[in-house]
Formats: structure tokens, C-alpha cells, sequence
């Protein structure tokens, strides 16, 4: 059981969880995730945690409504409510050290797990420009988060609600272009974006991570389901990930792995998800 | 009596169990346990008890059940065997007591497994199986048991019953191990093993859930930071292997882990009552012929699909599945592709699964294991048609706590060394089951609990 301690919605559909959950604080590293189950009938979904504090016991999770367990989450619970299970921390910590100049994506939610690995950076004395991208204003979140671990901060939207309207490869493709120097680039976001970030560094040979939110059951390298092709080999992203080379991370065969449950979605949300109105 | 023949076991009818999820086996009514009970000689030296790996003294609770004294049975059962209700249900009997049966020469051995099965659940239905407390006297000493599977929870129970204060630590949400998440409900019923880890709990047992050792806690802390005396780890094999050919990532590929897993431990069977959604296809190939095949076949026939094929680079006599299982599958209209060997998946434009492109084979000269190993016919290439392929070809050691204690000495799959008690490269942590052996039963990785919760025992006593 973990409890809610603090919850609040910070852009249409995306909630901020404040969770007791005193085994992964205190263990926690950037880049890692938890898997949750928030009630007996639910999934178990990775979440990344966007933040941790070890003295007070607590872990940060930033949800979007946008399957059935999420959706469940961000609808049905409320501070004070426990989650049943959250199990971690799981998944390979972030490759920390000082790298010089690193430029750190993070599209929509993506911006949460982007958050703890580029605090880190900023405190190893990297310099951090954060570009940030939504598809408006209204779905910018952690953006004054992000400006006070980053040396700069550029925001993007699709619609130029908010920044710079375009995508965020718009500014990254400038500067490299512009001969900036840039030792790494984290992307965190859309697989979309992530593929997109990944082809606008590769001509600039600019080492480039991203982290894969692929579809997990265990989390813990039992399952398989989130296996994804890495330079030519299957890696599973729950044991040996989530964070890969984007330059070897074979995207269009992740792209297509998402979509393996879209039918079922279809079903659940045709009842509204967990009305329960369908036994046996 | 009966010729020398044994008490057949009620079973659902095959066309109507492979549609529901009930258990296929229905065990035995008391009369036919007595019954069966009156056949065995009881011995003056059991060979059945040499043949089982934790030694249950067979033909005393045996006896016990042809007196009718089914309170004696099972006590006499859980001297030895903390699961009787598993092991009654998935032990491979043929292969161990009942083959080594004296009425097993001219006729059928005694069902032992039968037997054990129906004094488990009939001491479960009438509470004869309730932990008698007070008998324990505490060591003050601490023993961190990793992994909640049948390894895990021998020793528990028996490091428990020795006095120490044991905590259980297990990585998904419920325990239980591949009890849980593996072996499907139709041959495990869940209930049952939750009442055997209840019953864990009721002797002092400490069970901690979504604890992954190796991440939430090392092994070197749980010693050093959290004050356990010695450490047993029963992690089992839970990486699932492929076969590393084209296809493998095509959408409706699964491995055998992650169909069962979805199915027995998330129940997506009951989708959407349940939000954990499972594929099925029409036509469905499982790659492999081991129980987990099995376990996978029945299963997605039961999910409904229409034709499911087992498909085996080996011949009938070569797979490694219990003969049981074999025929309740084949009974439930599961087919079977024997001597082909799968060589890539092909997919459609959207990456869905769409074929099973597989060569034919012929069996050659026996190999190191015996078994005849088998050679491809050349050009015999051709397409199963199917729409889901589930790959059972053995799992492996999970690398996390590998990974994460150095100094603890793997060997080159990733197993950990261990000496036949379970003593590891550091001392105070014993190792046991499949992640030592690799892949094998419930009830030898039952058998390395037990050993293992002995040398603690020892290891602790001379501290």
C-alpha cells in the first residue's frame, strides 16, 4: 500500500502524485521507474519517477489519463487514497557523470522522468539546455521546475500557444547546425519524438539517449513484453533499459509494438473502463 | 482389487474443460482414496520414499488413509512436505515414488499423488491442516528467504518450524512464484496455494511483496543493513528465452512467461472485468513441448482459439512434458506439429503475425541428452498458417541479482553456484531450485529448500 499524499492537476489530464513509498526513495536513482497496480482488478503499469525525497519517504509520479489504468488513477484517486502495489525501484539508472554541455528533450509528460536526470547533470556541473514541447500551452507543465536546474530553457508548441510554435527538434536542429557544442542529448517523450530526436543528432554523430516506455507486465525481466530492438539485438527495457542508445534503437518496431493492444482498448473504454458492469 | 489397476481420476469432460478455467482434474471422493489407500503393501523397505526429493514417508500416511484417520495423514504429510495440495497436483509421481512402486512391476503403481492431493484438500476443507502453535521455540535469529516461489517457501516453512524469524521477500504483488503467475488455475487452482502461504504466515512467516532483490534491497544490505543472519535465494528461472529468429518482435508474439503471466497472476481471462488485456489469435503455434507449452496451449484454447498447434523440432517420445499432460491436451483438441522446427515469423504490413514459416525434420542419432536429436529435411520449408505464436523453449536465470552482487559466483548461463546444500561463494547466502539448476519441477526446487533451510540451520547454529 502506498498512500496519496499530495495530488493536483497540473494540465488537462495530467495529475502530479505525491506518494509514500519509503523502500524506493530511499534507493531511488534518475532514469529509474516503478510499476504500480492500483487496485485488484488493474494492470501493473511503469511509471518514471519524476522525483524523489529520501528523508520524507516520498516519490513523484506524473500521470496522463490516457488508458484504462491511468485514466482509473487520475479519476478515481484522491489524496489520503493508498495505491495497492508500487514496486521498485526497477530499470537501469541514468549514466551520470560530467559531460560538458547536454541538451535534455522532453516532449508533453516526457518532462517529469527528463527532470531528476537533468537535476543531476546540473549538480555534476553539466551545463543543461532544456527544450521543452507540448502540443499547447495548456500541457507545458514543470517548466519553472526545469529553469531553475537549467542553464537555458526553450519551449516549444505545436500550435505557438506557448514558445516557439513547431516541434522541439526546430531549435535542437539550429543549434547543431549553428556548430554548438553539445556532448549529449536525453529524450524522453512520444516514441514519435524520441525517433524524430534521434534522426536530427545522428548526422551530428551527438551521442543520444532516450528513454523507452515500452508495455511492461512484471517490470522485473520475467515477461518480455517489452522487448525492443537495440543495434540489431532484443534488449528488454525493464532490466536492460529504459534508457538506450536512440541512434541504435530500432523505433519504427516500437511504434508498432504499442499499437498491439488497441483493440482491447477499444473494449475497455466502450464501458467506461472499471464500471465492472461485464462479469464473467 | 481392480486387477492391479488404480482408481481412475474424475476429471471435467475434455470439451467442456478446455472452456472454462476450472480445475481439468476433479480428485478424489474419500471412498476412492480409502479404496486406492488398501492397495499399497506397505513395504518394509519403501522404495517410494527414496523416489520422492524431500522424502514424505508415503506408506505411513498411506495407512493413515486407509484407516480413515485423515488428521494423522496429513500430519504425517506436512512433516516432510509443506505443499502437499501442490505437489499432489503438479508433481511428476510417474517419474519419481510411484516408478519406483512394487505394484508397478505386474499392474499400476498406487496413485500417490492422488492420494497426497486428496488428503491436502480434504484436511483443507475440514481444517485438519491448522498450524499448531506453541511448539516453536525462538533462535533470535533472522533469515531472509528471496523469491516466493515452491524453493522459497519450503524453506520458509522450515527455517519458520526451526525457530528463526523469517521474512519472505517476493517481487511481484502476490506470493507464490510461478505457482502464481506460471502454472495456470485449470491444473493450480490459485485459492490453494494462497491457503498454503497462509498458512506460512500463520507460523510467524514475515511476507513482504513488491520487494525486488537486487533493486529495493541488495543482498548486501538485507545482511548488513537490515540484520539478517543468512540469506536464501530462490529466484527460480524467470527470463524467458527466444529463439532468435526473424519475426519474434511482430505483434501477437509472445513469450510463454508473459501469455501465462497476464492469464494466471493479472487474470485477463476475466477482461475487462479486469483492465489486463491479453491477445489471442485464431490459430495459434506454441514453439515447444515442455509442461509450459502445455500450460500455454490449454490456455489459449480455452481463450478460444480455434486451432492450437504444438510445434517441436523433436518427436512424441522426446518431449519433456508429463505424459499427463500431453493427453489431457490432446483429449482437449490441442495438435500436434511434431518434427518441425519453426525457422521465422512473418508478419503483415501492420506487424501483426500472419504465419509460422517451419522445416520439417527427421530424427537422427541420440545426442549427449539421449535423445534423438533432430536433423532438417532439406526443402521441406512451408508455412503454418496461424496468428499468434507463443514461444516455450525454457527460461533463464533473471541477471538483477547477479548484477547487483558482484562477489556472489554465477556460471556461464548466469546460475548461481551452489554446493547440494546450497552454500554459495559468500558465506550466509544459500542458493536453491531453478536458479542454481536452471529450469526443472516444482518439487526439486522444493527438495533444494529444504536442504538449504537444513545447512542454515547448521550454518546459524555454529555462528
Amino acid at each position: 500500500m502506498a498512500k496519496i499524499l499530495f495530488m493536483q492537476n497540473l494540465a488537462p489530464s495530467i495529475y502530479e502524485f505525491v506518494v509514500d513509498a519509503p523502500l524506493v526513495a530511499h534507493k531511488c536513482q534518475p532514469g529509474q521507474f516503478v510499476m504500480v497496480r492500483t487496485d485488484e482488478y488493474s494492470e501493473r503499469i511503469p511509471l518514471t519517477i519524476a522525483d524523489f525525497d529520501r528523508e520524507k519517504g516520498t516519490i513523484t509520479l506524473i500521470v496522463q489519463a490516457v488508458g484504462n489504468t491511468t485514466q482509473h488513477l487520475c479519476e478515481s484517486f484522491k489524496e489520503g487514497d493508498d495505491i495497492l502495489d508500487i514496486a521498485g525501484p526497477l530499470g537501469q539508472p541514468s549514466h551520470m557523470k560530467n559531460f560538458g554541455t547536454v541538451v535534455v528533450v522532453g516532449g508533453g509528460i516526457g518532462v517529469a522522468p527528463v527532470y531528476p536526470i537533468a537535476r543531476a547533470y546540473h549538480e555534476l556541473g553539466n551545463k543543461v539546455i532544456s527544450i521543452i514541447g507540448a502540443r499547447n500551452k495548456d500541457l507545458v507543465i514543470w517548466q519553472d521546475k526545469m529553469a531553475a536546474i537549467s542553464d537555458e530553457v526553450i519551449v516549444t508548441t505545436d500550435d505557438g500557444s506557448a514558445g516557439r510554435k513547431g516541434f522541439v527538434t526546430d531549435p535542437l536542429r539550429e543549434m547543431l547546425e549553428a556548430g554548438a557544442k553539445v556532448d549529449l542529448v536525453l529524450a524522453i517523450g512520444p516514441v514519435i519524438m524520441m525517433k524524430n530526436v534521434a534522426a536530427t543528432t545522428k548526422p551530428f554523430e551527438v551521442p543520444t539517449t532516450a528513454s523507452l516506455n515500452t508495455i511492461m507486465v512484471d517490470g522485473t525481466g520475467m515477461c518480455g513484453g517489452c522487448r525492443v530492438m537495440v543495434g540489431g539485438e532484443n534488449k528488454f527495457a525493464c532490466v536492460d533499459g529504459p534508457e538506450f542508445d536512440a541512434h541504435q534503437v530500432d523505433f519504427a518496431n516500437l511504434v508498432m509494438r504499442q499499437q498491439m493492444y488497441k483493440n482491447q482498448e477499444v473494449l475497455e473504454y466502450s464501458c467506461g473502463g472499471h464500471c465492472r458492469c461485464v462479469e464473467e | 482389487m481392480r486387477g492391479g489397476m488404480r482408481n481412475a481420476m474424475p476429471e471435467q469432460p475434455a470439451d467442456i474443460r478446455n472452456k472454462n478455467f476450472e480445475e481439468v482434474a476433479l480428485g478424489y471422493t474419500k471412498e476412492m482414496a480409502v479404496d486406492e489407500a488398501q492397495r499399497c503393501l506397505n513395504c518394509p523397505k519403501p522404495r517410494c520414499v527414496e523416489g520422492c526429493p524431500v522424502n514424505v514417508e508415503i506408506p505411513k500416511f498411506i495407512k493413515a488413509v486407509a484407516e480413515e484417520n485423515f488428521a494423522e495423514a496429513i500430519k504425517i504429510l506436512k512433516r516432510k512436505n509443506s505443499l502437499p495440495a501442490v505437489c499432489g497436483r503438479v508433481c511428476p509421481q510417474e517419474n519419481q515414488c510411484e516408478s519406483k512402486c512394487v505394484l508397478g512391476i505386474k499392474g499400476e503403481s498406487v496413485a500417490i499423488g492422488r492420494l497426497e492431493r486428496f488428503v491436502a484438500d480434504y484436511a483443507r476443507e475440514n481444517g485438519l491442516d491448522a498450524v499448531e502453535a506453541g511448539e516453536i521455540t525462538p533462535k533470535g535469529k533472522k533469515v531472509a528467504i528471496v523469491g516466493s516461489g515452491p524453493s522459497g517457501l519450503t524453506a520458509a516453512g522450515d527455517l519458520a518450524k526451526l525457530g528463526y524469524e523469517v521474512t519472505l521477500y517476493e517481487a511481484l504483488h502476490d506470493a507464490g512464484g510461478v505457482l502464481m503467475y506460471g502454472i495456470p488455475q485449470f491444473r493450480l487452482p490459485k485459492e490453494i496455494v494462497q491457503h498454503e502461504i497462509k498458512a506460512l504466515k500463520d507460523l510467524g512467516v514475515k511476507i513482504v511483496v513488491n520487494a525486488v532483490i537486487g533493486r529495493t534491497f541488495t543482498i548486501k544490505e538485507l545482511m548488513e543493513e537490515e540484520g539478517f543472519d543468512a540469506v536464501y535465494v530462490g529466484t527460480g528461472a524467470g527470463l524467458p528465452y527466444f529463439m532468435q529468429i526473424d519475426g519474434e518482435n511482430l505483434n501477437g508474439v509472445y513469450s510463454a512467461n508473459e501469455f501465462l503471466t497476464r492469464v494466471n497472476l493479472m487474470k485477463a481471462y476475466q477482461f475487462p472485468k479486469v483492465a489486463t488485456p491479453v491477445y489471442v489469435g485464431k490459430k495459434a503455434a506454441i514453439v515447444g513441448a515442455g509442461n509450459v507449452a502445455m500450460d500455454a496451449a490449454r490456455t489459449a484454447k480455452r481463450l478460444g482459439a480455434e486451432h492450437v498447434y504444438i510445434v517441436y523440432r523433436r518427436g512424441e517420445d522426446e518431449m519433456p512434458a508429463r505424459k499427463e499432460e500431453i493427453h489431457h491436451a490432446k483429449e482437449e483438441g490441442i495438435e500436434l506439429r511434431l518434427l518441425n522446427n519453426p525457422v521465422r515469423i512473418l508478419g503483415d504490413d501492420k506487424g501483426w503475425v500472419n504465419g509460422l514459416e517451419c522445416v520439417k525434420m527427421e530424427l537422427g542419432e541420440p545426442d549427449a541428452s539421449g535423445r534423438r536429436s533432430p536433423v532438417e529435411v532439406k526443402g521441406s520449408e512451408y508455412v503454418l498458417d496461424v496468428d499468434m505464436v507463443v514461444m516455450a523453449i525454457g527460461q533463464g536465470p533473471n541477471p538483477l541479482i547477479k548484477q547487483t552482487t558482484p562477489e556472489l559466483e554465477v556460471n556461464k548461463r548466469g546460475n548461481i553456484v551452489a554446493n547440494e546444500v546450497g552454500a554459495t561463494s559468500i558465506p550466509g547466502v544459500f542458493a536453491g531450485g531453478d536458479i542454481v539448476t536452471g529450469a526443472a519441477t516444482v518439487i526439486s526446487a522444493m527438495g533444494a529448500g529444504k536442504r538449504a533451510a537444513q545447512a542454515i540451520d547448521e550454518y546459524l547454529n555454529n555462528l
